[in-house]
Order: structure tokens, then C-alpha cells, then sequence
């Protein structure tokens, strides 16, 4: 699963528009992940400009 | 807040809230939706676009200006530096001034603006949509005629709708900028650092916002990515430059580097601005693209209110403008960012090098263009026709 550190995160919203599952959301200026459905890809981790999410077990 | 919009606009930047000036009449009603506390705030943009072209759809106030600018310098890996005059006067503008005159124009028209309203689902009820938006605690559920989906890069909205926005890893930059303080710049000019070690894939900016101050950030291609990320690039790059600099602000963002989605019009719902990939794919400029798809959507969506019809068949006016107009445009640029983000090194200092000799008199972004693209002819005649227009 994605793990977010939310101190890090800037709410920028680069992790959801390349989810190719489309399990993230920003809601109400917090970043969600619907974990059930993430795939473990990374893109997101990736594309992180800030360094703000980690894939754990 | 009334129970029934005609229009119901989500994101107050500049797609969102030229989309609401124009779709406004004396007959209709129009409200905007900003999900931060404040309009214009936080500015995830390196903020230079070019005059003239924004003057063509509002009129401009000299208090949006931090910086003019007339030439830029590309600097190859190697450090060689080539000037370029720019074919039209450019800016680099204070987007929290901006963003907030647009929404305050759009009032002035009668747009109802909200801040903190963040619209968390959209859903189709009959020829209307039912729009939940929860504003200061509240939870509030809205009748609307047509959607416009003005959300930035995450575009959740037109997924909403059943439209995938998802961006393909090379269609993306994933960016960082700081603006600093206490710095050098050249007034009047803009500077482009390409090169593998700072910003694989994509570049670095410095545009002067002040004397001694400017945006600087990077952008890096989703598929260059080689595990520095965009704030270790940008901390090194600043280390190296700028070593004494104060950073006053530190953003993150992504920006689209796409072919605009190939559907920004359904049945009561229009996508634009980053929301829709419309950016120019070479510059990662956003602005007047924004501006230039909120002037048709706006206007598009007013005459639908006005005969009654917000159905596809009177909105896909907005796509047929848009895709002949900037979009045309835009797919050109897209081809040559294909090809931009695949040279190495070693190229991009050929060229560099092979710029150098030629005389400042001729130096544009044609010539820049002819240059790099001598074994590319069919890109190069691509470069032409666009040039054509910008002049």
C-alpha cells in the first residue's frame, strides 16, 4: 500500500492525474488513497515533486 | 447560495473564472466554486506569458507585471549560452494578483463566487446535475444546467462524468519551484537551463519577478525519471546557482505536457484549462490557453442557457472551436515536444554549438528552430507554420 506523509504532501494534485486506477483523491485539502484498489505501481511515488509518498507492505 | 444555477463553475483560476465572466448575461445565473480559502492562492506557476496575447481578452493592469520581458537565454548542458529576441513582449505576471482580478471581473458581471467550496461529487439526474459542494462545514446539493470543470491538473470533475483524464507518464512534468530572494538576475530576459544533470526530460526557469528576485523551478518528464526527485533537483540546482538565495515561497505541481483530451464537451459539461491538458506541450505555459478555452466555453455556454439546449449538440461548439484554433496549434507543438524530451546531452550542446554562429540580428525562434530541426524536415515545416502565427 501507499503511505502519504502528509507534512510533506503540497496538495498539488501530480499523483492523481497519473493514477492509472484512479484511487487518489485530494478531498477537502487532504490527499486520500483508496488503498483497496491501488495496484502497487509506484507511478505516483515517482512523480511525487516533493518525495511525499512511499510504498510500505 | 441558491438551490439552482444555470452555470456552475469549479476551480476559481484563470480557466474557471474567464469561463464564468463569459458565460454571465443579465438573464442567467452563474456561480463559481474555489476550493482553497482564497482566490490566486497557492500559485503553482512560473507565471510568464506574453502580452499581446493576453491583452487580446482582457484588459490589462499594469499591477499584474512584476517583470517585462523582451529576450530569452537557452543554456545547453555544457553551459554555452544562446540569446534569442522573443516575437512578442512577455511578462512575468503576480498570479495572486491576476487570478484575483479575474474572479473580480467575473463578479462585477454577477458571478457569485465562494471560496473554501469544494464540489465532492457531480451527478447526472434527468437533463440536469445534481452538484455537492461543501462549503464551511456545511454540505449543500445544487441543481445546475451545464458544469464547467475548471480543477486543475487532478481533474476529478470530468472524471466525474465519466470522461478518464488519466496522464500517461511522458505526458507529464512533475515540477518544483522556489521563488528566491537576494539574488542576480538579468533584467528583461528569461533564462531555460536544459540539460540531464538538472531536469531530465524537461527544463529549468528563471524568470526575474524583480530586481533581485525570481521564480525558480524545474520540471522533469515522467518517463526521464532516473530517482532524484523534482525538490532534490531543484535543491541542487539552487545549491549550485544561487547558493546565497532566501527562498520565499516553495511550490509543487504538475503540469500536463499532453494532447488536450480528445472529449472537453459532453452533455451539460465542459472541461478546460489544465483540467482539459490544454497547455502548450513544448513551454509547459498554461495561461492563455486557460484564458483563450474559458472565452469559447463561456460563450458557448451562455448561448446554450439562452436557446435552452445544453446538450452536446450545442455545446460541442466549444470542442470545434478550441480543436481548429489553439488545439491545431497545440498538436503541432505536442510532436515537437516528443522530440524535444528525447535528445541527449551531447545533441542539445550541438545545437547550442551550432547556434552560436549565427548572427544576433537573425537570432529567433525560428532560426533556433530551423537549426535543431535540420534532420527533421517534417517537424521543421511544422515549426514554420507555428512561427507564421505567432508573428
Amino acid at each position: 500500500m501507499i503511505k502519504i506523509d502528509q507534512e510533506c504532501c503540497d496538495l498539488c494534485g501530480t499523483c492523481v492525474s497519473v493514477c492509472p486506477v484512479d484511487c487518489m483523491e485530494l478531498k477537502e485539502a487532504m490527499l486520500v488513497i483508496d488503498n483497496s484498489r491501488c495496484n502497487s505501481c509506484q507511478i505516483c511515488v515517482r512523480m511525487c515533486p516533493f518525495k511525499a509518498l512511499e510504498l510500505v507492505d | 447560495m441558491r438551490t439552482e444555477y444555470d452555470v456552475v463553475v469549479v476551480g476559481g483560476g484563470p480557466a474557471g473564472s474567464t469561463t464564468a465572466r463569459f458565460a454571465k448575461t443579465p438573464a442567467n445565473s452563474v456561480v463559481l466554486f474555489e476550493k482553497d480559502r482564497e482566490i490566486g492562492v497557492p500559485v503553482r506557476c512560473a507565471e510568464a506569458t506574453s502580452i499581446p496575447d493576453l491583452g487580446r481578452f482582457v484588459k490589462i493592469n499594469p499591477c499584474w507585471i512584476a517583470s517585462t520581458v523582451t529576450r530569452a537565454r537557452l543554456i545547453s548542458p555544457s553551459g554555452q549560452a544562446v540569446l534569442l529576441n522573443l516575437p512578442a513582449n512577455g511578462a512575468v505576471l503576480h498570479r495572486r494578483i491576476f487570478d484575483h482580478d479575474l474572479a473580480q471581473i467575473a463578479a462585477d458581471q454577477g458571478v457569485e463566487v465562494y471560496t473554501k467550496a469544494d464540489v465532492y461529487k457531480i451527478e447526472r439526474s434527468d437533463r440536469y446535475w445534481r452538484v455537492y459542494v461543501r462549503h464551511l462545514a456545511h454540505d449543500y446539493c445544487l441543481k445546475a444546467k451545464i458544469v464547467i470543470a475548471a480543477d486543475g491538473v487532478e481533474s476529478r470533475i470530468a472524471r466525474f462524468a465519466g470522461i478518464r483524464t488519466q496522464t500517461v507518464l511522458k505526458d507529464i512534468e512533475s515540477c518544483a519551484q522556489a521563488m528566491l530572494a537576494n539574488i542576480d538576475v538579468t533584467a528583461g530576459q528569461i533564462d531555460f537551463y536544459f540539460s540531464s544533470k538538472w531536469a531530465p526530460g524537461g527544463y529549468v526557469w528563471v524568470f526575474p519577478k524583480g530586481d533581485h528576485c525570481a521564480n525558480v523551478g524545474l520540471g522533469v518528464n515522467g518517463a526521464h525519471f532516473d530517482g532524484r526527485s523534482a525538490i532534490d533537483l531543484l535543491n541542487a540546482f539552487i545549491s549550485e546557482k544561487f547558493p546565497d538565495a532566501a527562498r520565499l515561497t516553495c511550490v509543487a505541481g504538475g503540469v500536463p505536457v499532453a494532447k488536450s483530451l480528445k472529449q472537453i464537451a459532453v452533455d451539460g459539461l465542459l472541461i478546460v484549462g489544465d483540467a482539459a491538458r490544454q497547455v502548450n506541450p513544448v513551454t509547459g505555459g498554461g495561461i492563455l490557453a486557460a484564458i483563450t478555452a474559458g472565452n469559447i466555453a463561456g460563450t458557448v455556454a451562455a448561448g446554450a442557457i439562452d436557446q435552452a439546449d445544453w446538450s452536446l449538440k450545442t455545446l460541442k461548439e466549444y470542442q470545434i472551436e478550441w480543436d481548429k484554433g489553439v488545439g491545431k496549434d497545440y498538436s503541432r507543438f505536442y510532436n515537437i515536444k516528443e522530440w524535444m524530451t528525447e535528445l541527449s546531452d551531447p545533441e542539445l550542446d550541438e545545437i547550442a554549438e551550432l547556434l552560436h554562429d549565427i548572427p544576433p540580428t537573425e537570432m529567433n525562434i525560428l532560426t533556433v528552430f530551423k537549426v535543431a530541426l535540420r534532420n527533421k524536415p517534417t517537424l521543421l515545416f511544422e515549426a514554420i507554420k507555428l512561427f507564421a502565427k505567432m508573428i
